[in-house]
């Protein structure tokens, strides 16, 4: 029982979205807005860093900047927000004193239990929460989204592979979690499907934002050969420098930095926030339901990769561009059988596979082969 | 051995070089801490000049395009921060320590306040000078990629050590420093010393947080000093007011600190965070392996027991 | 009386002094300071949400400013509040997973006692440094901050790692029935309880008891106390125990209160911002009270000064800045001021 309509007012995304069967309204209920087609619409934004690191909490200040320039739009943000309680009360003060409608809670903590506990209380507001994790019997009025950025990695894995001279990679991650381990994951195989020699050296810096680390993170990697580096943490500013320095490639995240390497730049996966609030702005001002979970990828829009740059050669760019399409028709699966996991253990036998919605990716706990690294402390 | 990987010969290079590299603020903040002190006088604040002195360096460098007009700047907030550190001090019953701790939040609130504009733009880069060309193996010769900076600082070291024993202005700073009332009783000004000494403390702490800006890791934002500052003041005392000793401990932590990611990146994959936290872990046995509660220790300057 | 006077006056003065530091920052800022004062009034105390908001924020800066006011009461200047902080609530989340499924009374008593006994072993240390090796209690509590923060980021991805976390790496939760509850009807929860009444029994025993009176005497006149026989080492260690304690609580009841879990979210600076506290109410365990409730509104406001004036974030940092600074300067005026003094001479 679906509530999508074929409406030709929508949005690409939600167009794509519910085309594609991947994503849309679950459950039977969308969250139906408070006032039926408000004149301003007030969405509150919550990062939980500096809204300007050059990174994830610069991407949705992005996004909010891009939905404010609506003129029925009133956005207002808070930065630093730490995920314990001080979340609740600044989500709470931003529905008491600022008149929110929506609220757009855009780090991972933020959910369990400060959102789900929260939104019980305040059922005409909605809480949409970046990561995806919305599920059947949670409060009506929650809902989250996400993207699917391993996929513009998977992209640049591909460009890493073609551009690697001594077939080692490096990859730069904060913390061994899930999203981090997909990405990692995903840059291995596509750079394995150029070279099947290729390896993934992987560096923990144990926190999100430690510039001192990463650079020496960086400098070793180039040290032992890697020629072409990306990362995950919360500002790649420090890594793609310190790479571009050492005279090596890489790969952006989160943002473009292709500024920052002129010489060494190859691309990058980048959010696009500012679409998906400018979509969900438009549905509650036109009094639509809103979808409980709504995610996607470089078909949606969600996501995207940065503009090639100098270095990349025309072989690389081809076959990037031509695993692009398939990712856009929805015909790429990177989670296909057999693949085994760097101690040698098949976790996807032969003939199964996981196409990117699947919820199980979303547990990952293993490094797929290839990478040297580990995901125990 | 790999042709274009070092193995665990590159683990060595990536330590030493780490050392110069991560170690060069440590040695700016800890000669400066270490001034200060010998004037019997602590200032844990050095974390906000740390901070003011990267984003102040960063950002005036950024705006004029000259990275060593972002050094001097930095230098001068710090020792800005030093002068109102020095003044809050002189007036009776105020804690150093208390200062300090609210000087390091004010610094660093008042560079993240102001720093906004800095985070994304390029600032230029202190240069290097390249002292591997004799090499052909680019890692060595990206190991020797010396910043003057720490030139600087190496120097510095012998001859703030050469200053304390022979001039006459270091015998007044260890006067002073050792004891309040024979200084006084000598017609020293014992607040002016300790204003100087605080100041040019301040303005060395400014200067290695430029470096942390301008050269490695070379950008501004909030998280870029991880208590640098603040490991620093420890470290003093790790090196006992020695100056020379703090060239070898800012190297040693340095070299710490890089050793965690060096050994990651040749496949020692296991207990990184623990890796991360031998830094303090260190410092901590050393100290209390060689302190003692029967006496100070050799070079602690008296006045500094007193507080 | 005039020394009471004072002791209110002379803070009072000198908040007035950072209120209006802070009015000319903002000014240079371009900010109009008498609105953003109104602001940082309604988003602190300016309804009953406000007041809530506020409270909330207090009660743990009650708790580790006790970590940082007791130690200085013997003449130790400790700032290892934030890893106290974090080991008690480890330690108690710990406690909790294992006791998981007996009666929670039982549970949430076993945490509060661990959560104690932990920060105040963490704390005890520092003071053991210092009494038995005269190691520097402001260094070795820095250090251990660093090194508590290391073990709570090791187990919370490593051996105490719960698979269903996901991107937010915690322990497994300590269970529903042992969360500890908002007061009432309001939003607040029970750790505020908890810290008054730690304050209030704290300054009982600094000053109602011998106890305290020996522990003035120490930090008054170290020579001088030892000379009149007290246990000097055996003072330091019980006082770092109770201050350690005391933040130890707190870190329980962020794991009890709000978190349901241990996770890295314990290390969100409370102790640092206790340290703070501490200072402003000059080290007066029953002043701890309401300068921790004004501090909380400070924070409870900033977001609302965001979001008002686009200000960043760390625009209340520097008025916390100021107001540190303001009121250490102002230890210069006591006992100096010509209209405080007692009319007729004592000396």
């Amino acid at each position: 029982m679906s509530n999508e309509k074929p409406n030709i007012s929508r949005r690409n995304l939600l167009k794509g979205v519910a085309a594609a069967g991947a994503v849309g309204a679950m459950g039977g209920f969308g969250i139906s807005s408070v006032l039926a087609a408000p004149k301003t619409v007030n969405m509150g934004f919550i990062y939980v860093g500096p809204r300007d690191d050059y990174g994830y909490n610069q991407s949705h200040f992005e996004g909010k900047s891009a939905v404010a320039k609506l003129d029925w739009v009133k956005a207002f943000d808070e930065e630093n927000v730490p995920e314990t309680i001080e979340v609740v009360k600044t989500m709470e003060s931003m529905i008491n004193l600022n008149g929110a409608q929506v609220l757009f809670p855009t780090s991972f903590g933020y959910f369990n239990p400060f959102i789900l506990e929260t939104a019980p209380k305040y059922p005409d507001v909605m809480f949409l929460h970046c990561g995806g994790l919305w599920k059947e019997g949670y409060p009506k009025n929650v809902g989250s989204y996400f993207g699917y950025i391993d996929e513009p990695v998977y992209l640049s894995g591909l460009v890493a592979g073609h551009m690697s001279k001594t077939g080692k990679l490096g990859f730069i991650a904060a913390i061994p979690i899930p999203q981090v381990l997909r990405n990692i994951n995903n840059f291995t195989m596509a750079a394995r499907s150029v070279n099947p020699k290729i390896t993934t050296q992987v560096v923990f810096t144990g926190g999100w934002s430690n510039p001192v680390k990463e650079a020496e993170a960086a400098n070793s990697m180039a040290d032992q050969g890697i020629d072409v580096l990306t990362c995950h943490v919360d500002s790649p500013k420090v890594v793609i420098q310190t790479a571009e320095k050492r005279g090596i490639y890489s790969c952006g995240y989160h943002t473009n930095q292709s500024v920052l390497a002129p010489k060494g730049f190859l691309t990058g996966a980048e959010w696009n926030w500012g679409k998906v609030y400018k979509d969900y702005a438009e549905m509650i001002k036109t009094g639509k339901k809103i979808p409980n979970l709504i995610r996607g990828g470089l078909k949606e829009g969600i996501v995207k990769s940065s503009p090639y740059g100098k270095a990349v050669t025309a072989k690389a760019k081809t076959h990037a561009d031509a695993v692009r399409k398939k990712f856009m028709k929805g015909e790429m699966i990177v989670y296909k059988g057999p693949i085994k996991d760097n101690t040698g253990k098949v976790v996807i036998p032969k003939g199964k596979s996981y196409a990117q919605t699947d919820i199980w990716l979303e547990s990952m706990n293993w490094l797929v082969e290839g990478v040297i690294g580990t995901t125990k402390g | 051995m790999t042709e274009s990987g070092m193995g665990a010969m590159g683990v060595v290079i990536a330590v030493l070089g780490g050392a110069v590299r991560v170690g060069t603020p440590f040695l700016f903040v800890s000669l400066g801490e270490c001034l200060t002190e010998k004037s019997g006088r602590i200032n844990l604040g050095l974390e906000g000049n740390l901070v003011m002195g990267a984003m102040s360096g960063y950002g005036i460098a950024y705006l004029s395009g000259s990275p060593w007009l972002g050094v001097l700047t930095a230098g001068g907030t710090g020792m800005l921060l030093g002068f109102v550190h020095a003044l809050l001090c002189q007036q009776q019953r105020v804690n150093d320590i208390a200062v300090g701790i609210a000087m390091m939040l004010f610094g660093t609130g008042l560079a993240f306040f102001l720093g906004k504009p800095f985070i994304q733009p390029v600032a230029p880069h202190l240069p290097a000078l390249s002292l591997g060309g004799w090499s052909s193996s680019p890692v060595i010769r990206a190991a020797l990629d010396i910043n003057v900076l720490f030139i600087i600082g190496a120097l510095l070291a012998p001859a703030m050590s050469w200053f304390f024993r022979n001039a006459k202005w270091g015998f007044i700073i260890r006067t002073v420093g050792e004891s309040r009332d024979a200084a006084l009783a000598m017609g020293i000004n014992v607040n002016r010393v300790r204003m100087l000494a605080t100041m040019s403390g301040g303005f060395l702490a400014g200067i290695g947080g430029s470096f942390l800006s301008l050269y490695y890791p070379g950008a501004w934002n909030e998280g870029l000093s991880s208590g640098q500052g603040l490991m620093a003041v420890a470290l003093v005392i790790f090196a006992r007011w020695n100056p020379i000793y703090c060239l070898y401990a800012s190297l040693l932590f340095g070299g710490a600190a890089a050793l965690g990611p060096a050994l990651q990146s040749v496949g020692i994959t296991w207990g990184y965070y623990l890796f991360n936290a031998a830094p303090y872990v260190l410092t901590l046995g050393i100290m209390i392996a060689t302190s003692s509660s029967k006496q100070r220790f050799a070079g602690m300057p008296g006045e500094l027991g007193k507080a | 009386m005039p020394k009471l006077l004072e002791s209110f006056a002379i803070p009072a003065a000198a908040l007035l002094v950072s209120v209006i530091l802070f009015g000319i920052f903002v000014m240079i800022a371009g900010t109009n300071p008498i609105e953003v004062m109104h602001s940082v009034y309604i988003g602190a105390f300016g309804s009953w949400f406000s007041w809530q908001n506020t409270l909330v924020r207090a009660s743990p800066l009650m708790l580790t400013a006790l970590c940082t006011a007791i130690p200085a009461r013997i003449g130790l200047i400790n700032i290892g509040g934030e890893g106290a902080l974090v080991m008690g609530g480890l330690c108690a989340a710990i406690v909790g997973i294992q006791l998981n499924g007996l009666s929670p009374m039982f549970v949430i008593v076993s945490m509060v006692l661990t959560g104690i006994l932990a920060g105040g072993l963490w704390v005890l240390a520092i003071g053991a440094f210092k009494y038995y090796r005269n190691v520097n209690e402001t260094i070795s509590s820095l250090l251990l901050n660093y090194i508590a923060i290391a073990v709570l980021n090791f187990l919370v991805v490593g051996p105490l790692h719960d698979p269903a976390s996901m991107n937010k790496p915690s322990t497994y939760p300590i269970g529903k029935a042992n969360m500890i509850g908002d007061i009432g009807n309001s939003s607040i929860h029970y750790g505020l309880i908890f810290g008054i009444t730690t304050c209030v029994i704290l300054w009982f025993a600094m000053r109602r008891t011998t106890y305290g009176f020996a522990v003035d005497m120490v930090g008054g006149n170290l020579r001088a106390a030892q000379l009149s026989g007290l246990a000097v080492g055996k003072l330091i260690l019980v006082t770092c125990f109770l201050a350690g304690g005391a933040a130890g609580l707190a870190g329980m009841l962020e794991v009890a209160a709000v978190q349901g879990n241990a996770n890295t979210s314990l290390n969100a600076g409370y102790g640092y911002a206790g340290i703070l506290v501490a200072f402003i109410a000059r080290h007066n365990p029953l002043a701890v009270i309401p300068v921790a409730i004004l501090l909380g509104g400070i924070h409870a406001s900033g977001g609302f000064l965001q979001r008002q004036f686009n200000l960043p974030d760390a625009t209340t940092l520097v008025f916390q800045g100021i107001i540190f600074i303001v009121i250490l300067a102002s230890e210069a005026f006591y006992g100096r001021l010509r209209w405080f003094k007692p009319r007729v001479s004592t000396a």
